[in-house]
């Protein structure tokens, strides 16, 4: 992974949804190696960002550059995890199965080869879930489904890696073994991650992107009050991670 | 069960012979494609294509009798409908913003409404029943030989592409960000069905369509871990149900094709119900 390559890079987008602007004026850089997250309230165009930069959604003005390509040249380098609560649970599929789906595309029939299997075995290793390969994937809890989500991203084997939302449905220490996973994965590659959830991704991001129709980017050591304030635009509570009791003069009775 | 056997090699039943072989070499497609419909959940669609199927009927009657043109099948024109009204439907629920299923719905009702007003201005007489439920007498000899081709063709090209298939189905998005074009692949699986679907028409009818391509499928899924599984199971099912249907209907001098979705239609009730006492008994 080349430092100081730029990722990806937004110039002067806009994206309107029915004549309202859900993205404005949006120039953005992310360089190689970054780990960042974009926040912002409901309805201020994370979603959205996040499916222009997958290609999914095409901005009506202005220009996106994804690892120096069109997006949709540079889909097969880019893993993406989405939220699981869109796919069926009903359906009959293996985790293995599941995880697979990263190597489509690679040949022209979209069967898998030996090195296929070999990548999503090891990419659910690296999620801890190498003995759930033959579990159904309904049978998973919440948080299992979203790491498998993350082993199907992994096992594209991307230089950028998007994830939606990947705290959400998951319990408070499922998210911190989460978060370790992706510092972890951060050393091969570039990380983006929607989150609703910033007191959660500062602690691990180095850097906030803020998307409230407008973008803002800032290096998670200038987080504070007025800032969160100015993205949210209202009161809100606000936890500390800096700061910590020590065990020895705090007393629990 | 000796009376029927014995029956089935009787020379003059040979009707229910070929019944039982086109039967049987149909319950492949229909549990393949069935599994597709149900997995994808697009078995409105499929109720849409079979509606539409009845226009085409309508048509290839009038171009046969009306227009003379004897060599006509009027099953020609319900493939072409079939796959007209795939392509159509497919488009839509691709490209509508919203409503999609009231066009589908409007659709589904112009394609009926196509069909009677062709026989309509067909001279002659057409009993229609035949096609809204389904007979075994008019199976022929042909279509053997189009669900021996649409055997191998559902069989192909569900091998071949196993895998993209099943990735648009499950998560079309993500198929659509690993390079495929989902877009192409959601066509080509509507014109499957719709093939498919015209066989299905001429043994339980436009009406009971949907339900012999969906209650093998639903009932597979409940017992299956993985897709292929699904769609063998499906298939056996099919088969049972069609010969266990053609069976009573032949032993009771009942309609066959009400007789096959009876059948299946219980059995599935049954298996919910006894899932649904073994969970309440646990």
């Amino acid at each position: 992974m080349a430092q100081n390559n730029i990722d990806v890079q937004l110039k002067d987008v806009f994206f309107f949804y029915n004549g309202v602007p859900i993205l404005e004026d949006v120039n953005l850089e992310i360089k190689s190696g970054a780990f960042a997250a974009i926040v912002g309230p409901n309805g201020g165009g994370k979603t959205t960002l996040l499916k222009l930069l997958l290609g999914l959604l095409k901005p009506d003005k202005g220009k996106i550059l994804i690892l120096g390509k069109s997006p949709e040249k540079s889909r097969l380098r880019v893993g993406y995890m989405a939220q699981y609560a869109h796919l069926d649970l009903q359906f009959p599929v293996t985790v293995k199965d599941v995880v697979l789906m990263g190597r489509l595309g690679r040949n022209r029939l979209g069967w898998y080869s030996r090195d296929d299997i070999h990548a999503a075995e090891s990419s659910l290793a690296e999620v801890q879930l190498a003995n759930y390969a033959s579990h159904r994937f309904s049978e998973l809890s919440g948080g299992q489904r979203q790491r498998v989500l993350i082993a199907r991203a992994l096992c594209c084997d991307p230089e950028l890696l998007l994830l939606d939302e990947p705290t959400a449905n998951v319990d408070p220490q499922m998210g911190e073994t989460l978060m370790k996973i992706l510092q972890t994965l951060n050393n091969r590659m570039t990380i983006l991650l929607v989150s609703h959830d910033i007191g959660f991704v500062s602690q691990v991001v180095k850097s906030v992107i803020c998307v409230n129709r407008q973008v803002l980017v800032h290096p998670t050591s200038s987080l504070n009050g007025m800032v969160i304030k100015e993205i949210y635009g209202g009161d809100f509570c606000m936890v500390r991670h800096d700061h910590s009791c020590s065990m020895k003069n705090h007393y629990h009775d | 069960m000796i009376d029927l056997w014995n029956v089935l090699f009787d020379p003059d039943n040979s009707f229910l012979r070929l019944a039982l072989y086109v039967g049987t070499l149909a319950s492949l497609p229909f549990g393949i494609i069935g599994t597709y419909v149900v997995t994808r959940r697009i078995s409105y669609l499929a109720g849409a294509i079979a509606h539409c199927v009845f226009g085409g009927i309508g048509a290839g009657l009038y171009i046969q009798i009306k227009l003379g043109i004897t060599w006509f099948n009027p099953m020609y024109g319900a493939i072409a409908a079939a796959l007209f009204a795939a392509v159509i439907i497919g488009l839509i629920s691709l490209y509508a913003q919203q409503r999609e299923d009231t066009v589908i719905g409007a659709l589904w009702a112009i394609g009926m409404a196509a069909g009677i007003l062709f026989i309509d201005i067909t001279p002659g007489y057409f009993d229609i029943t035949s096609y809204l439920f389904g007979d075994i007498l008019l199976i022929s000899q042909s279509d053997l030989y189009m669900v021996i081709g649409l055997d191998i063709v559902t069989a192909l090209i569900s091998i071949l592409f196993f895998n993209k298939l099943f990735a648009v189905c499950f998560d079309e998005e993500f198929a659509r960000l690993r390079g495929i074009n989902a877009d192409a692949f959601y066509i080509l699986l509507l014109c499957l069905t719709s093939i498919t679907v015209v066989l299905l028409v001429r043994m339980v009818g436009i009406i009971m369509v949907i339900a012999l391509l969906t209650i093998p499928p639903a009932i597979a899924g409940i017992f299956a871990g993985k897709l292929w599984q699904m769609m063998a199971i499906s298939s056996i099912l099919c088969a049972v149900f069609t010969w266990s249907g053609l069976a009573v209907s032949y032993q009771f001098n009942l309609s066959s094709g009400p007789t096959i979705i009876m059948i299946a239609g219980i059995a599935y009730l049954l298996i919910l119900l006894v899932i649904k006492l073994k969970n309440i008994c646990k």
